[in-house]
């Protein structure tokens, strides 16, 4: 009576295919979106692995061989690796101390500590290299005071890029701590109590197991993060030598497009190896699902020698942020750092005069990229989350690819795939304002698709279902029911994304132009040439603006999110 | 009246493939005539709200087929169809009123906003909503929001309302007076309906067929009465109301079909059995724990001996050993009734109408 499971198989595609048939619309998004991911972002990723392993058409491995062979070229895969695991842990610590702290204890002013916690994030990451240069450099206002206590010191290095990236990422710890921290139900650490354990025997039994998989999430985002990093490198390794540094220069130094895409490539081997670690290992071995529910869990009571350490650490914390911070606000007002304190708004005008293009051409791709990018991103959770199709998982990996994949790689993929016509884009793209906002778009849609998928996983798929029952099709569904109800989602993705294309740098600095150029790229330029005052300034102004558009999305939603739940944008 | 309105034929759904899949619903067929409400009622898991689900079009028979009014539905997407479906959690729009919810469906077919307007205000009025228009379903109470998920489907004019497990979020009062609600409202529009339930009682009380299910495989389709007293195997028996099974073995068969059996030496004859039996065979006799009579001991009855009294205030239950098979018996308005001591010997009576006899099975 019952046919083969292989004819089974069969019957089921065939009336999906049947339905997907009934659906044009949502058929012909689908391919559009499969060529989109195609085009920009598995085939420049392609284009460079192509670079690094073909030498006139023939297979070769000559430029690993020189790579392997040569300490010079392998030396910045070494420091990369070694900055990655010391950032990812001091920033892992950071972060689960803050975390614990505001959702563990009564840490009083804990809006102001979360703030300090997450505004780094809003922020240009090499910003904080600069503030390092400004207090530590050759001229810097602590480094006397600094070289009284430890004696010479070099601030360019080492020991600079991991103080830098640790304030720059430990956010990003923070944040999945945070989430993992503030699921873990307290009555199981109150039952842990009730059974007669003390508090460290609490913490080290019930607590610390429960978080484990968020603590080699954050680590491994934060080894990600730190092995990709673009900007504070190129402002402050010195001698250290990082991949992504030596493959942009490479690239836009010696031209060595072979090269510099096989340094990319030993950049994308340890990162995307700990992205899939984290997303299909470590995250499926946790037990707490968060739901997003503030569970409240404050411990009254606390011991001292808890509270003491912890709230020091935090207090420490936030002083080096805001002191870094404060630095960039007083140095942008600095006639010469170091040498005349005299303050000024000179800098202001004079960034603004050489810097207004590059204002304009950073605001006017960001407006248009971010839009597309919600859109886009929570099109494609939606198509993820609930529509069957053939080719669901392959459209959510490459979705996410751009994730995992450092910005170092991407860029250099673009240039090699864009500065000629092909088959997939009949049009050469670099130097146009296209390159850089569909960089823009595919580089930052991952973070809207994360929280459409979040939004769509907590709405009843009944509600949609029932959509659909009294006739509408798919589309209007989307319209009408699923679109105002992720609302919220998709505006804390949007001010997500424009902060960061606003804030972008490491892709975005191979296919600038000169027609076409960015805010960030100008910063650099002005810390390159020492004129750290004019970055300062630059820096402050991005910031502004972008605190500015986070006000005003914020005031959108808020306007809009009415009977629906608003998530804050914020963290 | 048109009878076949709803027609399932050989409908089988499987999920997944391989080792793990689950054969979910196995080859049902069903037929429901325009106007009746047939609910599908079974155990979790049993594949009721998989049917209802082929039904509206949410999922595809791995085969089989869905008649609609003589049209084949089968792969018709679920827009498309002239269903409707209350949701177990009401599934409304979260982000609209409860007039925007009700009115939805018309707007969506592109019906004047005028005359879209009359029709939800009627279908407010219907089921007692004309107050609560503007209010958002988050402000409203569980048993309001299932009027207005209700209203919602109502305002359709479907060919087959599909309601699954409607009540289930309610408490057991409201859900009381929401079932009589659903059927009163469902006979005055006359609208054909499957309604889905793992509660027995609601599936008593409301329907006019039940269809009764265990691991998508069909056991029986009757009305209640029917399920009730002549169930077709012993696990409809036992899901509706409680049944005692004693094993007994066939004496003797008529070409009439009664039957006669022997139980502790008394012959008991079961005019026109349900089923076909053979002399000789093992058989259950079914008996409902009402329909037993305790008596003072009397010579030359069936007797059995009492172990246990649980006094329930409306109701006194016995456990009763008969033949070494314990027994339950249940009495209502016990003040009025005799009382039995606990170790009593008593005499039991069965009255012939409410013997039913099943073929042996094994693992009951
Ligand atoms: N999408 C699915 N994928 C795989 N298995 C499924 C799916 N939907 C249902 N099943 C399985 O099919 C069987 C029948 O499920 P169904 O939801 O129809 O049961 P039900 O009778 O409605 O149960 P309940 O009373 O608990 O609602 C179950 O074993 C269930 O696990
Ligand atoms: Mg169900």
């Amino acid at each position: 009576m019952m046919n083969s499971s292989r004819n089974r198989q069969f019957h089921e595609i065939a009336g999906q295919l049947r339905l997907i048939w009934k659906e044009p619309i949502l058929f012909v998004f689908i391919i559009l979106i499969f060529y989109f991911l195609f085009t920009f972002v598995a085939y420049p990723l392609f284009q460079v692995i192509k670079y690094s392993i073909f030498i006139d058409g023939q297979w070769d491995f000559s430029n690993y061989l020189a790579i392997f062979s040569k300490r010079y070229y392998f030396q910045p895969f070494i420091n990369s690796i070694i900055l990655g695991i010391c950032t990812a842990t001091i920033g892992t610590i950071a972060g689960f101390i803050f975390a614990y702290a505001l959702t563990r204890t009564p840490l009083p002013f804990k809006s102001f500590f979360r703030l300090t916690a997450t505004f780094p994030i809003i922020s240009p990451p090499f910003v904080v290299a600069l503030a390092a240069i400004l207090l530590f450099g050759r001229a810097g206002a602590l480094t006397p005071w600094l070289k009284n206590i430890i004696g010479n010191y070099s601030v360019y290095g080492l020991g600079g890029l991991i103080l830098v990236e640790t304030i720059a990422y430990s956010p990003t710890a923070f944040m999945v701590l945070y989430g993992i921290l503030e699921a873990i139900d307290p009555s199981l650490e109150e039952a842990s109590m009730d059974l007669g354990a003390a508090r460290i025997k609490i913490f080290s039994s019930v607590t610390l197991p429960l978080a484990t998989p968020g603590i080699a999430s954050a680590w491994l985002l934060v080894f990600i993060q730190s092995m990709a990093d673009f900007g504070n490198p190129m402002v402050i390794s010195g001698n250290y030598r990082v991949l992504s540094v030596q493959a942009f220069l490479q690239i836009t130094g010696m031209y060595d497009l072979p090269r510099g895409s096989t340094l990319a490539i030993l950049l994308l081997v340890p990162t995307l190896i700990a992205f899939f670690v984290q997303k299909y290992w470590v995250s499926r071995k946790s037990y707490v699902t968060v739901t997003g529910k503030p569970t409240g869990a404050t411990i009254k009571n606390l011991e001292w020698y808890i509270k003491l350490p912890v709230y020091g650490a935090c207090l420490l914390y936030a002083g080096i942020v805001i002191l870094f911070y404060g630095t960039i606000v007083y140095g942008s007002f600095q006639t010469l750092w170091g040498v005349n304190p005299t303050l000024t708004l000179q800098n202001y005008v004079e960034m603004f005069e050489v810097g207004k293009d590059y204002l304009i051409d950073s605001i006017t791709l960001s407006t248009i990229a971010t839009p597309i990018t919600g859109i886009v991103g929570i099109f494609i959770s939606f198509l993820i989350i609930r529509k069957k199709f053939i080719g669901r998982g392959l459209m959510e990996f490459i979705s996410m690819l751009t994730f995992a994949v450092p910005g170092t790689v991407v860029g250099i993929g673009y240039i090699l795939a864009f500065n000629q016509e092909s088959v997939v884009m009949p049009v050469v793209l670099t130097g146009t304002a296209w390159i850089i906002i569909l960089l823009l778009v595919f580089r930052n849609m991952p973070v809207g698709i994360r929280s459409g998928i979040a939004a769509l996983q907590q709405i009843d798929p009944a509600i949609e279902e029932a959509s659909t029952d009294l006739g509408a099709d798919s589309n209007t569904t989307f319209r009408k029911i699923t679109l105002p109800m992720i609302a919220p989602a998709f505006f804390s993705g949007l001010a997500y994304s424009f902060v960061k294309a606003m804030t972008a740098i490491s892709a975005i600095i191979f296919v600038v132009s000169g027609q076409w150029n960015l805010i960030t790229v100008a910063i650099l330029g002005f810390v390159d040439n020492t004129q750290y005052a004019h970055a300062a300034a630059m820096s402050m102004l991005l910031i502004v603006i972008v605190l500015i558009a986070l006000g005003l999305i914020q005031f959108i939603v808020g306007k809009i999110g009415k009977g629906v739940r608003t998530t804050e944008i914020l963290g | 009246m048109k009878n076949n309105y709803l027609e399932l034929k050989d409908l089988i759904k499987i999920f997944g493939s391989g080792r793990d899949s689950v054969t979910a619903v196995n080859n049902v067929s069903l037929k429901v005539n325009e106007g009746e409400l047939v609910t599908l009622l079974g155990p979790s898991g049993c594949g009721k709200t998989t049917i209802l689900r082929m039904i509206s079009g949410f999922e595809l028979p791995t085969s089989g087929k869905i008649f609609i009014d003589q049209e084949d539905v089968t792969t018709t997407p679920p827009n498309k169809r002239p269903t409707a479906m209350v949701f177990q959690n009401y599934a409304l729009f979260p982000h609209m009123t409860v007039a925007q919810n009700i009115i939805y469906g018309p707007k969506i077919h592109g019906e004047n906003s005028q005359s879209a307007k009359k029709k939800a205000d009627d279908i407010m009025k219907l089921v007692g909503l004309e107050k609560f228009g503007n209010r958002s379903p988050s402000q409203l109470s569980g048993g309001q929001q299932q009027r207005v998920s209700l209203a919602r489907s109502l305002i359709m004019e479907p060919k087959v309302l599909l309601l699954d497990e409607p009540l289930s979020n309610l408490d057991a009062k409201l859900r009381v007076s929401m079932r009589l609600e659903i059927r009163k409202l469902q006979q005055r529009v006359g609208i054909t309906s499957i309604y889905v339930t793992h509660d027995q009682e609601e599936a008593m009380s409301l329907s006019d067929r039940v269809v009764i299910l265990k691991d998508g495989v069909i056991q029986q389709i009757g009305t209640p009465l029917e399920v009730y007293a002549r169930p077709d195997n012993c696990f409809v028996a036992d899901f509706i109301g409680k049944a005692n099974f004693l094993n007994t073995v066939v004496e003797d068969v008529t070409p009439d079909g009664d039957v006669t059996i022997n139980l502790l030496e008394q012959k008991l004859i079961i005019p026109k059995a349900k089923k076909s039996f053979k002399k000789n065979d093992k058989a259950f006799l079914v008996l409902r724990p009402e329909s037993i009579i305790l008596e003072k001991k009397k010579p030359d009855t069936i007797t059995g001996i009492i172990r246990e009294i649980v006094f329930l205030g409306n109701q006194m239950t016995y456990i009763i050993e008969i033949a070494k098979q314990l027994v339950t018996v249940e009495m209502s308005n016990p003040q009025e009734c005799e009382s039995f001591e606990n170790g009593e010997e008593v005499s039991i009576k069965l009255p012939v109408r409410s013997l039913h006899l099943l073929p042996w099975e094994e693992e009951k």
